[in-house]
């Protein structure tokens, strides 16, 4: 058996999936990080001293990715969703959700990219 | 031109697992695909098995996963395929034999929804008219031909076997938004639960391998809609 060659809705609902499950993990650890907060300072801030490295700066970055698609690739389903008539333009909406994808993601990504360079990551 | 096909094969009475086998066969490249498997199954191995019928793209027999994608092997022609032309059974049914598969299920989801003209008023002395705008909203679902290939190209329907699918999402649309027609309510109920209309992601593979080019997302959007709203 081979994978689906399936088109742009294929593979837009795959990775619909893998950010949205993706972003679920990360709150799952986030809930579990900050209430070490209850075991005293100690092991807290020791997870915040690892927050602060720049591996964990581009694990962000690729968390801010995931969350930006799984958002507007929500709205996207969404317009489909409540207006049936938009799916014959179904291709376009999708390159301009990426076109938005990119034009919000590339200068976030600098400026993020520049926090971990200078150090100065929160 | 020799032509190249490696075909899933699967005998169930000698095979555990299906495998892929290969054959080269000699075709004009305005052949089409289902030429190369009637090329195969008559000259190299008679044991080959797959469903056909008008064989002109009517009557929807012959849908199978042809390099990836479902179509109809008598629409695909050989000079629009990469070789090696790769066939293998719709996925989501079991497979009886080869392309052959059990489409059972497929026509217990269809007569669920109730695919027939449902009276709503006593029946007229002569037809029952319609006007153009009428007709022409329920135009692009009464193009169906059952053929499966949407159904079974739909990641939800692999996943739940118990979705309904869209081509009987396609057949109910056709008579929910008929202007002569009276059982709406009935198809609807069917539709509105867990394993209707609500399992569509909106994935649009259906409407890629639409044989009739019927834009059925579309038509799964207008039903969910009708339910949302809660009625026509």
């Amino acid at each position: 058996m081979s994978i689906y060659r399936g088109g742009i809705g294929q593979w837009s609902w795959t990775f619909h999936r893998l950010t949205g499950v993706g972003v679920l993990l990360f709150l799952l650890v986030h809930i579990l990080d900050t209430a070490l907060i209850m075991m005293g300072p100690h092991w807290y801030n020791k997870i915040i001293r690892f927050y602060r490295t720049p591996l964990f700066g581009l694990m962000e970055i690729a968390l801010f990715a995931a969350v930006l698609y799984h958002a507007l690739n929500g709205v996207r389903i969404i317009v489909i969703d409540f207006r049936p008539e938009t799916t014959v333009h179904y291709k376009k909406m999708f390159f301009i959700q990426m076109a938005l994808f990119a034009l919000i993601f590339i200068p976030v990504c600098i400026i993020m990219l520049g926090h971990i360079a200078q150090g100065l990551h929160p | 031109m020799e032509v190249t096909f490696q075909l899933l094969r699967f005998d169930p009475l000698k095979d555990r697992q299906p495998h892929w086998e290969t054959y080269r066969v000699e075709l004009e490249p305005t052949d089409r695909v289902l030429d190369g498997l009637e090329a195969i199954k008559g000259q190299m191995d008679g044991t080959l098995a797959y469903r056909r019928s008008c064989a002109h793209g009517v009557c929807g027999s012959d849908a199978m996963i042809i390099n990836g994608r479902n179509r109809l092997a008598c629409k695909a022609l050989v000079k629009n395929m990469k070789e090696p032309i790769r066939i293998e059974p719709m996925r989501g049914f079991k497979v009886l034999k080869d392309f052959v598969v059990d489409m059972g299920p497929f026509f217990e989801k269809y007569r669920a929804v109730k695919p027939y003209l449902i009276e709503k008023e006593a029946r007229p002395q002569k037809e029952r008219l319609q006007s153009q705008e009428e007709r022409e909203r329920f135009d692009d679902t009464t193009k169906c031909i059952l053929c499966g290939a949407c159904t079974t190209s739909c990641p939800s329907f692999w996943f739940n076997a118990g979705y309904v699918g869209p081509a009987a999402i396609v057949q109910a649309h056709r008579f929910i938004f008929d202007s002569r027609d009276g059982g709406a309510e009935e198809r609807l109920s069917v539709l509105n639960n867990q394993e209707g209309v609500w399992r569509c992601r909106t994935v649009f593979n259906c409407v890629e391998a639409c044989p009739r080019g019927i834009n059925v997302t579309r038509a799964i959007g207008e039903v969910k809609k009708v339910i949302a709203k809660g009625g026509r």
